[in-house]
């Protein structure tokens, strides 16, 4: 018995046999993990990024005879979209502050600019696609412009829920204010808007910029 | 009671969480503006001549964009959640680096060594493996 007793008294039962398990879960206040979990989250996201960026990569110099990049992009149209998507991100970290200063009003009012800033975004890139459309390049039309749609559709998918999501979020906080679980919900959406400009930066690197080096 | 416990949960939770300051958020987006304005320009002037240094210059641009945001926008660091959130992001990076590079090297090959009737055709079709 003499290795018993050298146990950690906290895994010894009160007749002094060992325990295997915890006698009890240890208490976690209410979400706690919500903010790793969901980074996980982000982090499968990017994967799904990848593989479409992976799929650019390898089908994106493959016109099919059709128009290329430099027929298709304008830079100064792709620019101001940046800009909007920027802009976006630095009114979500103002909401951020004034919800920490547990101002309401404030924090609502960022939270619409942002949206504003989203929606101008998807409305630019919605102008685009419809001009490329237009013009027959469609996504069927080869496969640079399969994986380019795919790609950028998807993105421009993830602001459309996230501003589902951030109006949703608005509602939330105006009939239940500034709770903890709200605050929590808006960490979320912080980290998923700013994760969404992070793939914008590779968007318009490796899809625009690079696209009219060609 | 309740309102007590709920105190209690959020001074535990943002413990591992930094939001930054109005003053982090301001040098981010700075950086952020100066790191997409220059790429931009360099391709839309042509600043540089040959296209391979213009690629190479923007790539290196996106990069260090993408690590100004993680630190300014999404506050990473090494401590948050005792590194968990920190070792994720490795692990993701690593299998964007395996699948992006995989894919483009295995295609790369794919496309030289396979398809010898594709060498006949326009240099369109073929100049754009990197």
């Amino acid at each position: 018995m003499a290795s018993v007793s050298t146990i950690d008294p906290a895994f010894l039962d009160k007749d002094g046999n060992p325990l295997f398990h915890l006698a009890e879960e240890p208490h976690h206040p209410e979400g706690s993990s919500t903010m790793l979990g969901f980074w996980m989250y982000l982090m499968s996201d990017c994967l799904i990024f990848a593989c479409l960026f992976a799929t650019y990569a390898v089908l994106g110099g493959s016109y099919a005879a059709g128009p290329g990049p430099k027929d298709l992009f304008d830079l100064e149209l792709v620019a101001l979209n940046t800009a909007m998507l920027l802009f976006s991100s630095i009114t979500y970290g103002f909401a951020m502050l004034s919800m920490e200063k547990n101002r309401v009003a404030a924090t609502q009012g960022w939270l619409a600019i942002t949206g504003l800033f989203g929606l101008a975004f998807l409305g630019i890139e919605m102008y685009e696609f419809a001009h490329l459309i237009h013009e027959g390049a469609t996504p069927m039309r080869s496969g640079f412009l399969s994986a380019f749609f795919a790609l950028v559709g998807t993105h421009g998918l993830h602001v459309t829920f996230g501003i589902i999501w951030l109006v949703t979020l608005m509602a939330q906080v105006a009939k239940k204010g500034l709770i903890p679980a709200n605050q929590r919900r808006l960490m979320c959406l912080s980290m998923f808007w700013h994760f969404l400009d992070v793939v914008w930066i590779g968007v318009f690197t490796f899809v625009y910029l690079m696209g009219m080096l060609r | 009671m309740s309102a007590h416990d709920q105190h209690d949960a959020h001074g535990h939770h943002d413990a591992g969480h930094s939001h930054g300051s109005f003053g982090s958020y301001m040098i981010g987006f700075g950086l952020s503006v100066i790191l997409t304005a220059i790429p931009f320009w360099l391709v839309m002037t042509g600043a540089f001549a040959n296209p391979r240094t213009t690629a190479i210059v923007i790539m290196a641009f996106a990069v260090v964009q993408i690590i100004v945001h993680m630190i300014y926008f999404l506050h990473m660091n090494t401590r948050s959640e005792s590194g968990w959130t920190m070792m994720a992001l490795i692990f993701t990076i690593v299998l964007v680096v395996i699948t992006l590079a995989g894919s483009m090297w295995v295609m790369y090959h794919l496309n030289t060594n396979m398809m010898p009737q594709m060498q006949a055709m326009s240099p369109h079709d073929m100049s754009q493996m990197p």
